[in-house]
């Protein structure tokens, strides 16, 4: 059986046709992002891992009334919690949210009234599930974290590739991540979904997938780049494409397989981590053909009008 | 088979048979039931799929930075009256700053021997002295001593801490210091979810301590500041009686007077029994004391007999009594405690006092029955993943395929097996890293096996189709392997808990990826093509 058999397209001739599909994307995230900015001040929902706060997941023995709990907690004189269904509505649960406690001392307080309230009004028909209590400080400092673990694994990638190939190697393969990056995050704003620390792990897992993809398409530029060196580049990127591209679908569709199984069967806990995997395995495959590597003939058609020489970045082979 | 071949295949047995002792262990039968359980034996579940609270505690080091320049004023107090030197004050003229003692008012003709007095080894260790007018001297803690004194407060507080988790027969716990931030302490907590409970014993940085009592009771505050004429003397401090001790009403409230130190407090005391009075009928803790402050304690005791000393615990006078005879080590606080006071005092007792107090900066738990449905929600996603997998490189690749599905068998084998050796933790998102190693897995397979087709295409022979196939492929799965592990190892060290999990799962399975779908998948092919008549292709 296969799918793809002698495939001759014209990846490159596209490249405008991808370069408004991206930017569509792109664009539509960052201006959801901003307008996130200007509503809730973070330019995507965070979960309470990051925004700090209160958390409590209940699951009820009968179908909840939201108003008798919203009345039991007020009751407690909490009037800022939220609350909300959370699950399929089959398992009766409800997520007690309060927003961030500043006095450190305190933390604890706002969680100890919840339980309490619930406890006066139903006795025990109920149970804690799970409780999330986050200052500010931890907050802040996943934040800072987060963003510096993304900020290592890109610059830790682009150093590979350039001792591996070439700096433009991993320039166009840290920007085709980025990309990817923006997109999926753009994605998180769109559909209003809550960023937490899983998610963040989802993100930094596609980085290496999308770079992955784009490292089996760059290499075998650089291998056809060392057997063919009179073949106009533009060509020479395409036919390497066309060689990888049957790799690359099959592994990211069985790859998607396994992320949609988990989307559908992981539960609710797993929902943002496989959301950003599904989307994200989508965009990175494609960033790989669309983005890195018409990047990195850009690049050499760029030098070649500045009338320098075509860099070849065949570097040398390891063999196995 | 050519004997290098069987070489091969018998290291391939050996690795299968290791890894499955890493993932069962010996297991006490053989049915579903027994092998489960010894699975669970050898692979740690995370918090969140067993249940259990997650803490981050911040240790308020400031504290005992202030308790030990507490400690240095009342001693260059009493150097200082002891040498006959004459001075106005020795305090700490700013709250915000525990570090900074400052002595007032000294003799300028007696300047020399208040200098060396203050550059003398016992505080020019801990100290920088500068000296200013009018016979100001001013000590500011050195930053190195307060650093080091800071991380001793953590460690201690880590050692107390587990002291009071294993009071409380909490299996596995973790306690560790937190590295993302300063002074932060991790607290992991199997199996426990009522966090009332576990905040209560941990909370309690009551330091027992007993004080000699110099005035009181007194009906409020302001009669007790009357007493002393107004202000509280430096070496004086006023405290409240709970409201449950005996002789205060309900409600009403009662001050004492103290002493300031202790007489004896937290680590003098050695251990710790509840019990009940015999004569009373009322609950008490008989505690001893550790050897120095017995000696401490009698020295006290038979000096001051029929005057009053007071117990305290928690910043409240929990009981007063008139010392009758001198005691020496051992004795017994009578109170009006609950039941639980009296079970957690003798544990607190037991374990010593936390050397500062902690403030709750995170608490996480997981309930028992959400930890299982993660689980089966985890596993459910896991299985349907590899089916789906393992019947498309069937109906794809044919024979091939099961070459791969073989692999991709083995390589969840040894990923599983690296849990239970490593005895590293698996979380929600760690089965998600199982998951996603079963699709990232296959990769190297699939990169190879279009090689090679592409290899026959061009004409070659099976076996220098799958010599070629091969090596061409390694180049690529070796970088993308390596950029992916990068990935995953900076998850790994920038990560906590579960996020750890996942990263460490992704590592293991990729790095047994490299042996498993290289080599593993080499030497069956191998196997394969060395029965394979000639002139027939390979199924692929």
């Amino acid at each position: 059986m296969e799918f793809f058999h002698d495939v001759k397209v014209d990846w490159l001739g596209k490249k405008w046709y991808f370069l408004a599909f991206s930017m569509i994307f792109s664009v539509a995230g960052v201006i959801s992002m901003a307008w996130h900015i200007h509503t809730i001040g973070s330019p995507v929902p965070l979960g309470v891992d990051f925004r700090g706060g209160t958390q409590v997941e209940v699951q009820f023995n009968q179908r909840p009334d939201l108003n008798q709990i919203r009345q039991a907690i007020n009751d407690t004189g909490i009037s800022d919690a939220e609350i909300s269904t959370f699950g399929e509505a089959a398992n009766n649960e409800v997520l007690i949210g309060l927003p961030e406690q500043t006095n450190e001392s305190a933390l604890d307080t706002g969680r100890q009234q919840i339980e309490n309230a619930l406890r006066a009004h139903y006795t025990s028909n109920f149970t804690v599930r799970s409780v999330q209590v986050v200052g500010p400080t931890v907050g802040h400092q996943l934040e800072r974290q987060a963003a510096l673990a993304t900020l290592y694994s890109l610059l830790g990638m682009l150093v590979y590739l350039w001792f591996r190939f070439q700096l433009i190697y991993g320039v166009a393969a840290v920007v085709a991540c980025f990309h990817d990056t923006l997109i999926t995050v753009g994605a998180f704003a769109l559909t209003n979904q809550e960023i937490s620390l899983t998610v963040i792990a989802a993100i930094l897992t596609l980085v290496g997938y999308s770079m992955n993809d784009t490292i089996v398409v760059f290499d075998r530029i650089r291998e056809n780049l060392r057997m063919s060196r009179r073949e106009p580049l533009p060509d020479l990127v395409n036919r390497s494409i066309n060689q990888t591209l049957s790799r690359t679908v099959l592994t990211s569709g069985l790859t998607f397989l396994t992320v949609l199984s988990l989307f559908i069967f992981g539960g609710q806990v797993l929902k943002g981590f496989s959301f950003a995997l599904v989307v994200g395995i989508l965009i990175g495959t494609y960033s790989s053909i669309a983005v890195a590597a018409p990047m990195l003939v850009a690049y050499q058609e760029w030098r070649a009008g500045k009338g320098k020489n075509v860099s070849l970045p065949a570097a040398k082979r390891t063999r196995a | 088979m050519k004997k290098d071949l069987k070489n091969k295949i018998a290291l391939i047995v050996v690795v299968l048979l290791a890894f499955l002792y890493g993932i069962f262990g010996v297991p006490s039968g053989l049915t579903p039931k027994d092998l489960l359980q010894s699975v669970r034996n050898r692979i740690h579940l995370g918090l969140d799929l067993q249940g259990g609270a997650h803490l981050i505690l911040q240790v308020q080091v400031q504290e005992a930075v202030s308790a030990e320049t507490d400690n240095t004023v009342q001693d260059i107090t009493q150097n200082l009256q002891k040498s006959n030197l004459s001075f106005s004050q020795v305090y700490k003229p700013d709250p915000k700053r525990p570090d900074v003692i400052q002595v007032l008012g000294a003799s300028p003709s007696q300047a020399n021997s208040v200098e060396s007095l203050l550059d003398g080894t016992r505080y020019a260790n801990e100290y920088d002295v500068s000296n200013g007018a009018n016979g100001t001297y001013t000590l500011t803690m050195k930053p190195i001593y307060e650093r080091d004194l800071e991380q001793r407060t953590v460690q201690q507080a880590i050692e107390t801490i587990r002291d009071r988790v294993d009071a409380l027969g909490v299996t596995e716990p973790q306690i560790a210091p937190y590295g993302l931030g300063a002074n932060q302490i991790l607290v992991e907590l199997p199996g426990v979810s009522d966090l009332d409970q576990v905040e209560r014993i941990m909370r309690e940085t009551a330091r027992l301590e007993i004080h000699a009592v110099i005035g009181g009771p007194f009906p409020s505050r302001e009669a007790a500041l009357a007493s002393m004429g107004g202000a509280v003397p430096p070496d004086q401090e006023i405290m409240p009686a709970s409201g449950a001790m005996a002789g205060a009403g309900s409600g009403n409230d009662t001050f004492y007077v103290l002493q300031r130190l202790a007489i004896v407090a937290g680590s003098d005391f050695r251990s710790a029994t509840p019990g009940t009075n015999p004569n009373t009928g009322q609950r008490d803790v008989n505690f001893t004391l550790t050897d120095a402050a017995g000696d401490k304690f009698w020295n006290y005791t038979s000096a001051n007999v029929g005057k009053s000393m007071a117990v305290v615990m928690g910043g409240t006078v929990r009981e007063v009594a008139t010392i009758q005879s001198a005691i020496r080590d051992s004795g017994e606080i009578t109170g009006s405690f609950s039941q639980d006071e009296v079970m957690m005092l003798s544990k607190l007792l037991r374990t010593g006092a936390l050397p500062a107090t902690l403030t709750y900066i995170d608490e996480n738990t997981v309930g028992a029955t959400l930890g299982a449905d993660s689980i089966r929600a985890g596993v459910t996603a896991a299985i349907v993943g590899v089916l789906l997998v393992w019947a498309f490189m069937l109906v794809y690749y044919k024979w091939s395929g099961v070459n791969a599905d073989l692999a991709l068998f083995l390589n969840l084998v040894i990923l599983l097996g690296f849990m239970g050796f490593s005895k590293a933790t698996l979380t929600l998102p760690g089965i998600a890293g199982v998951i996603l190693t079963i699709g990232m897995g296959v990769d190297s397979n699939v990169l190879i096996f279009e090689r090679i087709r592409e290899e026959i295409r061009a004409g070659k022979a099976p076996s220098a189709a799958v010599d070629q196939g091969f090596a061409h492929a390694w180049v690529t799965i070796l970088d993308t392997h390596v950029t992916t592990i990068v990935s995953a190892a900076i998850l790994f060290l920038f990560g906590t808990g579960p996020v750890k999990g996942f990263a460490t799962t992704l590592t293991f399975g990729l790095a047994a990826n490299l042996f498993t779908a290289v080599y593993v998948s080499r030497v069956i092919f191998d196997a394969h093509l060395s029965k394979l008549e000639p002139g027939k292709m390979v199924s692929i």
